[in-house]
């Protein structure tokens, strides 16, 4: 039976410090491999240990496998977590740490592999009776007018590499379609090293909602309800809330059982999240894509199931079973992440790194604050924007709602240019509200 | 006509939009090159070009004397020490040992491929700090080294 007792953590930011502490809670040591940009960060002062893998740009450190394993085995660590972003989608990690008689805290390689296949996902959702997109594969030299045509307009081309948002285009007719596939091709080997695109239905009314699964190593699989990540800019998340509002118990169920059969069907292993896209003019949905990583808005799900889903993933690469069944998950409340983004959205959204003169974020029963920051922390320029986490649970909506305005009201940041205006204009909104806004809603309503 | 600082973002807003990873242009005016960065989740953030490191020929970042008059050869990786190029042979360099700065000083292994390190500055060995086939971090002090 394998047995985890030190743990290397392969992030930065808040995710790695969530790792750090989830890892104290279970009475794990741990590890923490940061870059240079982040030698002085919260999660390497929290760690046993902290150990520099390289200079600050990620592809000299995050992004480099070999360095993390080294690491790891250099400091007499027995699993690695990945956390989100950086390693946790890419099989080269999962791949080395297992041949090195390191544990990966995620699925095995071979899932990880069809996960970022996206074209190759949808085969195996629509094989396993998941509803699936009308789409096909653009071979070069196949026609793509007449793929097109048969879709119908407009429609999406994408990336079989892509996935999280990246590599998605929408052609309005048939001769812009004959443009972008060409460009998306090429696009597509640049960034994802795979060339292939395929065409997709686009739902011009759509909710995107996604399902987190949990799969132990002895065959079990439970769903642990749903999330509601539609309120979107340039198919980046924003807010998301769990459960998601006016979802109908049928439509609900369905998506629940389709996350579960599908991941049983690919013999999915740990966490893992399963996105649909709802069709809210016809109350369709139809799978999009699965993720094999923790997510960024698991606190969501945390807080109406009481569970720690950090814990959960490493439990299970412990080999452990699951320890509870399906009838087991009960959910409470309402819960709402909005992220927190050092960016000025007045100048299109730029990335506005620097130092926090002031930082302090109110204290509230209801309020979870995920972030890695405090006064006096400086955000680099070298990744991605994300502050902090303010996650609010209360009874009911309306009332998870007012926590987060108030916290967002209360929250004092001075040094960079933040979000926080945005956040309070969606949930101080009448649509957002009423619940159920369509996944071009912020652009269309606010942005 | 030079770039703006308005023209420049419009070009990064542009590049950030598309996937493209690196963008390289060239007028009679100006070149510009940007190479879009590694990103997790969230937004994007522009990152500067990453160097590229062959294995085997490590550069050495080796700080200026301090006041002490030593310099000090840091790890140009993490990974582990070699202090010689195998088990039972002798090591690159011992204390007092007068180095140039194309010597090979140590080895840093990193998942079976070995990186020679170069003194980096000439002088003479003062101090080698780390055990050998310890796990160095990058940026490290490896040696301390008198100047000549």
């Amino acid at each position: 039976m394998k047995r985890i007792e030190r743990v290397f953590v392969a992030n930065r930011g808040e995710i790695a410090l969530r790792i750090v502490n989830a890892c104290q809670e279970l009475g794990l040591e741990t590890v923490v491999g940061t870059s240079e940009a982040d030698k002085s960060g919260l999660a390497a002062r929290e760690a046993d240990r902290a150990v520099c893998i390289g200079p600050a740009p990620a592809s000299e450190s995050y992004l480099r496998d070999d360095l993390v394993v080294q690491a790891a085995l250099g400091t007499q660590c027995d699993a690695i977590h990945p956390g989100y972003g950086f390693l946790s989608e890419s099989p080269k990690l999962a791949i080395r740490a297992q041949e090195n008689g390191l544990i990966f805290i995620g699925p095995p390689p071979e899932v990880i592999e069809l996960s970022g296949d996206k074209l190759r996902a949808r085969e195996e959702a629509a094989r396993a009776g998941v509803p699936v997109l009308t789409g096909r594969e653009i071979a070069p030299g196949d026609d793509a007018r007449k793929a097109g045509d048969e879709i119908g307009y407009p429609v999406l081309v994408k990336a079989a590499g892509g996935g999280g948002g990246r590599g998605i285009k929408l052609a309005r007719d048939a001769d812009e379609l004959g443009n972008l596939v060409s460009l998306a091709r090429s696009e597509a080997g640049a960034a994802f090293g795979d060339e292939r695109v395929y065409l997709e239905r686009f739902v011009a009314n759509a909710r995107h909602i996604e399902v987190q699964i949990a799969a132990d190593e002895h065959g079990a699989v439970v769903h642990l309800g749903e999330r509601d990540c539609s309120v979107q800019r340039r198919y980046q998340k924003v807010i998301e809330e769990a459960p998601a509002p006016d979802l109908g118990p049928a439509v609900r169920n369905a998506l629940t059982a389709e996350a579960v059969a599908f991941a049983n069907a690919i013999g999915y292993r740990n966490l893992g999240t399963v996105e649909f896209i709802l069709d809210v003019d016809t109350g369709k949905h139809f799978f999009l894509e699965i993720n094999c990583r923790i997510q960024v808005e698991h606190p969501v799900t945390e807080a109406v199931t009481g569970r720690d889903l950090v814990k959960l993933q490493i439990h299970i690469a412990d080999g452990r079973p699951l320890g509870f069944a399906q009838g087991d998950v009960v959910f409470d409340g309402h819960a709402i992440e909005c992220r927190l983004n050092a960016e000025d959205v007045a100048r299109g959204f730029m990335p506005s790194p620097g130092t926090l003169s002031l930082f302090a974020v109110p204290e509230n029963l209801h309020l979870r604050v995920d972030t890695a920051l405090c006064a006096g922390a400086t955000i680099p320029p070298y990744y991605d924007s994300l502050m902090a986490k303010l996650i609010g649970h209360a009874e009911g909506r309306e009332a998870t709602i007012d926590v987060l305005q108030e916290a967002l009201e209360e929250l004092d940041v001075e040094g960079v240019e933040t979000n926080r205006m945005l956040l309070l204009s969606v949930l101080g909104h009448d649509d957002f509200q009423r619940g159920g806004v369509t996944t071009d809603w912020l652009e269309r309503a606010i942005v | 006509m030079p770039l703006s600082d308005e023209d420049v973002r419009e070009i990064l807003r542009i590049i950030d939009e598309s996937d493209l990873t690196e963008l390289h242009l060239e007028t009679e005016d100006f070149s510009l090159h940007v190479v879009k960065g590694e990103r997790s989740e969230g937004a994007p953030a522009p990152t500067p070009r990453p160097r590229e490191r062959p294995a085997g020929d490590a550069p050495t970042p080796s700080e200026p004397a301090t006041d002490d008059g030593l310099a000090t050869i840091t790890a140009p990786m993490l990974g582990t020490f070699y202090r010689a190029e195998a088990p039972g042979k002798p090591p690159f360099v011992q204390v007092g040992q007068r180095v140039e700065p194309d010597t090979i000083v140590c080895i840093i292994e990193v998942m079976k491929m070995m990186n020679s390190v170069t003194a980096g500055v000439p002088g003479t060995i003062a101090e080698v700090v780390p055990d050998n086939a310890e796990l160095v971090e990058y940026g490290q002090p490896l040696f301390r080294v008198q100047s000549a």
